[in-house]
Order: structure tokens, then C-alpha cells, then sequence
């Protein structure tokens, strides 16, 4: 409540967007669900030869929706998000090659790996704001990354760790077109958003938006911000953690590239093309992102260097409503201009 | 033994040298213009790239090639801070970190393009190619310039800012920019000077720093990260903190490279956590109780 009191006063369109969300925050996390697992289905007939890539994408929302949560509700800019996903990727990879292939057993390992590396880390990174957070996070991701390359005995080093494979999900195995794969990760997107969205949607995902907008003013009002922020962190880290086992298990291999700088600042492009701090936006990000890569990396990884680095200038010089108008038709334009 | 402590000295301290030269710039960028220039190591790189196109392919001596590879630095700085940076002054540091990396994509893409993507080597002149003998001991005479190089950018880069006039300006407008413009200073000539002044460093490191710090495409973004780390270290803004901070974790990632090489670069990013968490506001300033 008085999380809705203070942004009244300090940011109209957010106090909006608070009240509104307070009232009707079920629905608006369900029909928001409806919409994934609708466009989930329709992918599925419209595109049954893409269904690996139509994956991959899912994965990555899930990583981008938990980046979101870290950049976009709390406003801690990262380039280290990769340790999270990475760490969630290899945990699982090295339960399937040790343990048991049981898919759900490698999911809540990655997932509690990716919240631990997140808890841990939080306590030292969340001291710090800014441009020293930032780098500390690039700190933490690399640290990570070279003891990963390391310790060659569990995680294969740099060739990475193959050769194990996943039992059946609910009796259905992980097929070369990857059908299974595809529902598992289109299934898990849906729950990770539906969680991700009661979270920011609570009064303590309100609280940690107050703590983006104003931290002296929540200080003042009686928040502890460093225990807000260590528990939106850590649960960010659990969401990193299943897209990383997920990826880990439908693919069928975990890389040193699954913790590197390239992955942590890729993410945070498909963020902020989407647009940062709207769990939607996230989604569309990585959906525009991800096709994009995938036609012109085909073509060349260079011109793709070209393609995504005029995007994102032209991101930050355009307004995103400019932009969005000049891929929309003029219909949809109109209507949204009258909504 | 003792030879390769000295070694690892000697090599540390030249490499944390280009470390410095091209981390300056940014530093000022980053600490006076609280602007965040991640194709800052494009700079570097294009210097590098021109002073090797005109020592192998148009036979240009060394040292034209050399002030050649400085001013286009320069004026490749000058020209995208008066076209688009300049804009972004005032954005938020997403913004600015989007956008700087979106063009080093560029940087690399383009560099492709002209060159390829083999490492480009700049040939030595006889002057420098040979060893020099110290009377101690003998020493790469590249490694000497590298190291006089430094020293002499430390000490101009302060001389510049703190006693002379157009360090003066500059403080002045970082400090209160309407002030200073009511007091008649040309803000967007004193903001583009001392851009393009970090350019041209940059250029300058990455010449020098070549044999260290191989030229291929990804360069730019490849290095990148260790000048940010210096810079952080160091503390934004504070010339002799970076030169500090670089020489130590020039050193550190030598001696780790020397002495633990299945590690890759973790000892300089746990030398660089353990610095940032002793001394978060800079290497030479004492953190606030």
C-alpha cells in the first residue's frame, strides 16, 4: 500500500499501473498466460519444422524475463547474468552425466544452483549501485566462467559437457524434432511468467519497483532495501537457473559459451529492444531478437554484427513508440494511438 | 627463479602500460563527462589497424605510421562525438552503454570487412625490434617505449587537466555546465577536445600495445572489459588511480598467466572484486567510513 502511495506522488503512469495491477492482478497474470500458451499452440502447426529453434527462443525468454526483473523492476543494470543461466545449465548437465536423467530432477537442480549462485553473489554485489555493480557482476560472470573452464573433470572444459542424455518426459522421449522439448520449454516459459508476474505485481514487487524510482524515499518508509533487492536477486537467479537446465537438457550439451559475456550482453539487447520493466516486453524482445539472429547468422556472423549493432543505436536515438509504428501496419497504428 | 620474477615484472608492468595509455581516455570520458564509451576499444583498435595497413602495405615509416594512427584516432573520436555522442550526454547509462556497444558491433563488423579476420602485425622498425642493454640487465627496446610512453601520458594527462588552462575549462564545465557556459567557455569545443584527446590516446596504446593485445576484429570488444576494469579500479576521472590500478593488474594477470596458465583471467578478476570492495571509489582515495 505504501508502495502505491509513493508513486503516486512521484510517477503518475506508475501509480496507474500499480493501482490498476493491485485490482485486478489475477486476471491480468492468467489472460497474459492464455495469450503465451495460445501463440505456444499456434507455433506449433504453423512452423512444425522450426520447433528446436521455437525452443530456444522459449529458453531465452525465460532468461530475458528473469533479467527483467533484475534491470528492468529493480534498476540494477548487469552484464553478468550469464553466471546465473550458465551455473543452472552445467548443474543440470552434470546430474544427467552423474546421477539419474530424470528431466525434473536436473530442472530443480539447475534451478536451486542458479538461486544459490544469485543468493551468494547478491550478498557481496547488492553493496554496490551503479557503475560498480555493473562491473562486479562482469567480475562474478568471468570468475565463474574461467573456474568452469578449470575444473575440466566436471564440466569438460572447453569442450564442453556432452554425451549424456534425458529420459522420457511423462513417457514422451526428446525427439530429433524436438516436440517434446518444445512443449517442456513452451510449458515452463508459461509458468516462469505466471510466477514472474504475481511477483512484480505483489505488494513486494511494488516495493521493489519504489526502490528503483526512489531509494532514500523507501529507505525512508521503513523498507530494508538490500533484503528487497537480495530476494528479487535470488529469485531472478532461480528463473536464470531453469532456463539453463532447460537449455542444458533439450539440447543435450552445456558449453563454456553458456557463461559468457556475449550471453549476458545479448540478453540485455532483446530486454531492452522489448522494453525494460513490462514482463511483455521481455517476450517481445527476444522473439524479434532471436529471428533476427537466426536469419542473419545464417547469411553471415558478421553482417550480423552489422544488423544488431544499427539496431541498437537506432533503439537508443528513435523513441520505441516511433519504432514500433513503422513495423506495425497503419490500422494497428491508429488503434494504438487511440488506446 | 629470479629471472622469471623479473620477467613477469617486466612484462606486467609494459602490459598494464597499454592498459593505461588506452585506459585514460575513457577514464576521462567516464569520470569528468560521466559518459559511458564502451567503443572506447574500438579507438584503440583503429589506430592499430592504421598504423599496420601503412607500415606492411604502403611502406610508411614506423613513426609517421605511428602519428598517423594517433590523429585518426583522434578524428574518428572528434567526428562521432560531434555527429551522435554529444546527443547522449544526457541520457540515462543504459542508453549510453546500448548505444556504444551497438557501435563497436559496427567497429568489428566493418574491420572485417576491410582486413579479415587473421591478427594484423605492425612491423618494427631496427630501433625497436632489438634488445637495449641496461647495464643490469637487457631489456626489449619495445618494452621501453612502452614504458616511457606511459610515464609521459600519466604525467601530461595531469599536467592537462590540472594546470593548464583548458584543464581549467574542462573541470569547470563537468563541475556546473550552465555556470560555465555564462562564464563564456565554448562547452561543446572543450567536451569534443577532450574526447577526441582520449581517442587519440587509445590509438596510441593500441600501436603500441600490439604485440600484447593481438589485432583482430573482436578486439574491440575483447579488451574492452579489462579497460573498464582498470578504469573502475583506478577510480573514474583519476589519471595516477588508473596508472595504479593498471600496473597492478597488468602484473596480477602476468604473473598468473606465468605461474597458473589453466586459470585464464580469474586472478585479475578476483584481484579486480577484492580492489573494488576495498576501495569502491578508486584505488588511491580511502573509502568512506
Amino acid at each position: 500500500m505504501t508502495t502505491a502511495d509513493l508513486s503516486t506522488t512521484s510517477n503518475p503512469s506508475a501509480a496507474n499501473a500499480a493501482m490498476a495491477s493491485s485490482g485486478v492482478r489475477n486476471t491480468a497474470a492468467w489472460k497474459h498466460c492464455a495469450v503465451i500458451a495460445l501463440l505456444g499452440v499456434v507455433a506449433w502447426f504453423v512452423f512444425p519444422n522450426q520447433l528446436s529453434l521455437l525452443a530456444r527462443i522459449a529458453i531465452m525468454a525465460i532468461l530475458v524475463i528473469s533479467l527483467d526483473l533484475v534491470v528492468g523492476y529493480a534498476g540494477l543494470a548487469t552484464l553478468g547474468h550469464a553466471a546465473l543461466y550458465g551455473v543452472g545449465a552445467y548443474a543440470a548437465g552434470i546430474v544427467a552425466t552423474r546421477l539419474t536423467g530424470d528431466p525434473f530432477v536436473g530442472l530443480a537442480v539447475g534451478a536451486l544452483a542458479g538461486a544459490i549462485t544469485a543468493g551468494i553473489s547478491g550478498l557481496l554485489l547488492l553493496r554496490y549501485e551503479g557503475f560498480t555493480f555493473l562491473m562486479l557482476t562482469v567480475a562474478v560472470a568471468q570468475i565463474i566462467q574461467n573456474l568452469a573452464s578449470k575444473f575440466s573433470d566436471l564440466t569438460g572444459g572447453s569442450d564442453g559437457l556432452s554425451g549424456f542424455s534425458i529420459k522420457p518426459l511423462l513417457g514422451f522421449s526428446f525427439d530429433m524434432q524436438g516436440r517434446t522439448g518444445y512443449v517442456y520449454a513452451v510449458t515452463l516459459l508459461i509458468v516462469c511468467y505466471y510466477a514472474a508476474k504475481r511477483v512484480t505485481d505483489s505488494p513486494f514487487g511494488l516495493s521493489v519497483q519504489g526502490i528503483h524510482q526512489s531509494r532514500p524515499r523507501m529507505r525512508a518508509l521503513g523498507a530494508n532495501i538490500n533484503a528487497q533487492l537480495w530476494k528479487l536477486y535470488t529469485f531472478a537467479g532461480l528463473l536464470a537457473g531453469i532456463a539453463g537446465a532447460l537449455s542444458a537438457q533439450t539440447n543435450a550439451i552445456v558449453g563454456l559459451d553458456s557463461l559468457s559475456f556475449e550471453i549476458s550482453a545479448e540478453i540485455l539487447v532483446m530486454l531492452i529492444l522489448g522494453g525494460a520493466g513490462r514482463l511483455y516486453g521481455a517476450l517481445l524482445g527476444t522473439v524479434i531478437f532471436m529471428l533476427l539472429h537466426h536469419t542473419a547468422a545464417t547469411i553471415n556472423p558478421y553482417h550480423w554484427l552489422f544488423v544488431i549493432g544499427g539496431m541498437l543505436m537506432l533503439v537508443v536515438l528513435v523513441p520505441r513508440e516511433k519504432l514500433i509504428g513503422w513495423m506495425l501496419p497503419k490500422a494497428w497504428r491508429n488503434k494504438m494511438r487511440r488506446a | 627463479m629470479l629471472t622469471m620474477l623479473a620477467n613477469i615484472l617486466i612484462d606486467g608492468i609494459a602490459y598494464g602500460m597499454v592498459l593505461f595509455i588506452i585506459a585514460v581516455g575513457l577514464s576521462i570520458t567516464l569520470g569528468l563527462m560521466r559518459f559511458i564509451n564502451l567503443a572506447h576499444g574500438a579507438f584503440a583498435m583503429t589506430g592499430g589497424y592504421v598504423a599496420a595497413w601503412l607500415v606492411r602495405v604502403q611502406g610508411v615509416n614506423f613513426w609517421l605510421a605511428l602519428l598517423a594512427a594517433v590523429l585518426t584516432a583522434a578524428l574518428i573520436g572528434a567526428l562521432l562525438e560531434a555527429l551522435v555522442l554529444r546527443r547522449l550526454y544526457r541520457r540515462s547509462e543504459l542508453d549510453q552503454v546500448l548505444f556504444t556497444i551497438g557501435l563497436t558491433f559496427v567497429f568489428v563488423a566493418t574491420t572485417n570487412l576491410l582486413f579479415g579476420a587473421e591478427v594484423q602485425l605492425i612491423p618494427l622498425p631496427l630501433l625497436l625490434s632489438g634488445p637495449v642493454d641496461l647495464g643490469v640487465r637487457t631489456l626489449p627496446a619495445q618494452r621501453i617505449l612502452v614504458l616511457l610512453a606511459g610515464l609521459a601520458v600519466s604525467l601530461f594527462s595531469w599536467w592537462a587537466i590540472n594546470r593548464t588552462r583548458f584543464g581549467v575549462w574542462l573541470r569547470a564545465t563537468v563541475d556546473n555546465r550552465e555556470a560555465a557556459a555564462a562564464l563564456g567557455i565554448h562547452i561543446r569545443w572543450v567536451f569534443g577536445l577532450a574526447f577526441a584527446f582520449g581517442a587519440g590516446l587509445a590509438g596510441l596504446g593500441g600501436v603500441l600495445g600490439a604485440e600484447l593485445m593481438p589485432l583482430e576484429p573482436y578486439y574491440a570488444l575483447k579488451y574492452m572489459v579489462l579497460v573498464l576494469v582498470v578504469v573502475s579500479v583506478g577510480g573514474m576521472g583519476n589519471i595516477f588511480g588508473s596508472l595504479a590500478a593498471a600496473l597492478l593488474l597488468g602484473t596480477v594477470d602476468t604473473a598468473s598467466k606465468y605461474l597458473a596458465s589453466g586459470y585464464g583471467s580469474l586472478f585479475f578478476f578476483a584481484a579486480m572484486m577484492l580492489l573494488l570492495v576495498w576501495r569502491p571509489n578508486g584505488l588511491l582515495i580511502k573509502a568512506k567510513a
